[in-house]
């Protein structure tokens, strides 16, 4: 494999982690959510994987296994046997139709190209093109957290904001030191154990997992 | 070597009491395990006012006189807050508040969350100060719904969100910086470390520090409750059981700032302007005086102090915007005050809410005939927080407000004015609920004095006279953080 047919490769990749966000921002099957994140993961754990290869970077191939273990299998087998437990698999509600979000989705895929212009100018790597799409994922990530009301939805929306946090540490500097990756898997770790109590915790106390019933404590008047 | 032991101290309570949490004398263990960590601040702390700034651990850690003043305050405010904890989880058991599992979990959870802000202080990798910023995060949400009600498991929820999303952003901002840093530094762990990045601060690329600042400032300016990210701290900060909250007000917002600081230095010390110092100017002030009108319309009386919790991070957030040797000074000594009145208060109120009940600042009456103790310490705090003579709060702000007459002298009005809303609205609330009759539905309550005693003296010893080893600190502070 040449080096150029790799970084074409990865280009792909990247693009098809950007059809998975956007493919997560209009699913409202909670099924197809963690099936798409899945997806999601495995594109990144091949793009870093490839990314690996092309620079010679050692490390690249412990986050990409990393990835593949917490992102494509442990976190869906989690929030599958989740929802299997809590028995829902009713279609999420969506606060803003879709066509509109998608149209937010696209504004802000743009704004991200704009926004890491610069720092793809001055960056002398082969992926420099792919930090864009990772601030999109991000973004997009965070898009739907604001627009979908159901617990797991926000949840995936979460972690495909992590997907993309890690997707633009590989594509700016070829990976965060490992120490830090570790601690970032950790952290992630324990966050799946908290979400996971706390679906439990909400879905006793509300009788549901909708995050609208939760609009007690604001200021009165 | 002291350091290590510093972290492992808590570290090896937290295991501990994960099993034994719920025994009779737990609350005396994690006594016990919060002195250690106390005392091995103070020789963390003896070590580098003699020797000066260190690398511990093969660089990992770094101690200087800014982070290490915090690492002995946070060490020594959880020391007072376990003290408080003892009683005041007794009674919420008594009450049936928390089960026997939820004692072990809050007691590990306690010592984690400890250990979790003393790795973000003392840490030299920026990149594990955001994974223990998050670790502390992720230790106290379940702690914030421990009653499992449903504004609780609400506030958590929140809190869990909307930090997650904060903290992803800082973290976004901590990949460019590592990017700026490598191109100066080379590939590798080096490149993340603020004893290597500090040096080279001058070469880093200004166009990438500049965005990877607008990532760092929305991330951690979260955890710090800056306005307009701030929705979640009053909920956070008021639904838990008061010993976190206590912590959580006086301690982790103190580190998220400390974070937040290390950056504006990095950024300012790139671009050669004051762009980073401006932005945290501009969170700052906002800060201030939308937390300063929000206090008039609180009711929930831990609400209210959560609210002056943001009103106090604005004016340092302010102040560390502001730079130059008085603001900073000012900054600093604040963040100590602060951290020490905030707690001593959130003791005195946890104490009146149990006596009646309530967290209704409407239902609470009559706390000085009620109990003295309790009722004259709230009245003190209450004096020292909103900034009277002769307390340390007074002094701190009084710096601030002077460099900001010199440096931005249009500002100060608007300063002035957050400082005196707060001032009245936070009197207006409080004046009925210490004087007055004792309403029927105040019960008698055995509270920890030694804990808001000791707060409120170092409170007012600090307006009085500065200690030398202090000023010292502070000044080398000052010069590291130019």
């Amino acid at each position: 494999m040449s080096m150029s047919f790799a970084a074409q490769v990865n280009s792909v990749m990247a693009a098809l982690i950007l059809l998975t966000a956007f493919g997560l921002l209009v699913q409202r099957r909670i099924l197809g959510l963690i099936h798409l994140f899945a997806w999601q993961g495995l594109f990144l754990c091949i793009s870093t994987a490839i990314v690996g290869y092309i620079t010679g970077m050692h490390h690249l191939f412990i986050s990409s296994l990393l990835t593949l273990s917490f992102k494509v299998i442990l976190l869906p087998y989690i929030l599958y046997v989740l929802i299997r437990k809590l028995d829902i698999r009713r279609e999420s509600e969506v606060l803003v139709n879709i066509p509109r979000t998608m149209m937010i989705g696209i504004a802000l895929v743009i704004f991200s190209y704009h926004l890491t212009a610069p720092v793809t100018q001055l960056s002398t790597m082969v992926t420099k093109s792919t930090l864009a799409v990772a601030l999109a994922t991000v973004m997009l990530g965070l898009l739907m957290m604001v627009t979908r009301r159901h617990a797991v939805t926000q949840i995936i929306g979460f972690l495909a904001m992590e997907n993309g946090l890690f997707f633009a540490a590989t594509s700016a500097t070829y990976g965060m030191p490992m120490v830090v990756e570790l601690g970032v898997a950790l952290d992630l770790l324990i966050a799946a154990f908290i979400f996971g109590i706390f679906f439990f915790h909400i879905n006793t106390t509300f009788d549901s997992l909708d995050v609208d019933q939760m609009a007690k404590l604001k200021e009165e008047d | 070597m002291i350091l290590l032991f510093l972290l492992c101290i808590s570290l090896f309570f937290a295991v501990v009491l994960a099993f034994v949490g719920d025994w009779k004398y737990a609350p005396e263990i994690n006594i016990l395990g919060s002195g250690a960590t106390f005392a091995a601040g103070v020789a963390l702390a003896v070590q580098v006012y003699l020797q000066g700034p260190m690398t511990v651990g093969g660089k990992f850690f770094f101690v200087d006189a800014f982070n290490v003043y915090l690492a002995v305050l946070t060490s020594f405010v959880s020391m007072t807050t376990a003290i408080f904890s003892r009683k005041y989880m007794r009674v919420e058991r008594e009450h049936g508040r928390v089960g026997p599992w939820k004692m072990r979990f809050y007691h590990a959870m306690y010592q984690l969350f400890i250990f979790a802000m003393l790795l973000a202080l003392l840490t030299n990798n920026f990149g594990v100060l955001w994974i223990s910023m998050e670790l502390a995060t992720l230790s106290t949400v379940l702690l914030v719904s421990l009653y499992r009600t449903p504004t609780a498991i609400e506030a958590a929820w929140k809190y869990f969100i909307l930090c997650g999303v904060g903290i992803a952003q800082a973290l976004f901002g901590t990949v460019l910086l590592y990017f700026a840093a490598e191109r100066v530094l080379g590939i590798g762990g080096e490149a993340l470390l603020w004893t290597n990045l500090s040096q080279v601060s001058g070469q880093l690329e200004p166009t990438v520090l500049r965005l990877a600042f607008v990532f760092l400032m929305v991330g951690y300016g979260t955890k710090v409750g800056l306005v307009p990210l701030h929705n979640w701290l009053p909920d956070a900060h008021s639904e838990g059981p008061t010993p976190i909250s206590a912590v959580l007000s006086g301690l982790l917002l103190n580190v998220a700032l400390y974070a937040l600081v290390r950056c504006k230095v990095l950024v300012d010390g790139s671009t050669g302007t004051h762009m980073a110092g401006n932005m945290l100017m501009g969170f700052g002030l906002l800060s201030v005086l939308v937390a300063a009108f929000s206090l008039l319309r609180q009711k929930d009386v831990k609400r209210m102090f959560s609210y002056s919790s943001i009103e106090n991070m604005g004016i340092a957030t302010f102040a560390f915007g502001i730079g130059g040797p008085i603001a900073t000074f000012g900054a600093l000594l604040h963040m100590l005050v602060h951290s020490l009145t905030k707690s001593a208060i959130f003791f005195t109120v946890g104490h009146a809410s149990q006596m009646h009940g309530t967290q209704e600042m409407d239902r609470i009456r009559g706390l000085i005939k009620g109990n003295p103790v309790v009722g004259w310490s709230f009245i003190l705090g209450i004096v020292a927080l909103v900034g009277m003579p002769p307390f340390g709060m007074f002094a701190s702000e009084f710096l601030i407000l002077t460099a900001t007459i010199k440096e931005a002298p249009l500002l100060t009005p608007l300063l002035l004015l957050g400082l005196g809303v707060a001032f009245a609205a936070i009197f207006r609330k409080v004046q009925p609920m210490v004087t007055g009759l004792v309403p029927s539905w105040q019960t008698p309550l055995r509270a920890a004095h030694i804990p808001v005693v000791l707060h409120m003296t170092l409170v007012l010893l600090l307006g009085l006279y500065m200690p030398r080893f202090l000023s010292d600190w502070f000044h080398t502070a000052v010069g590291l953080l130019k």
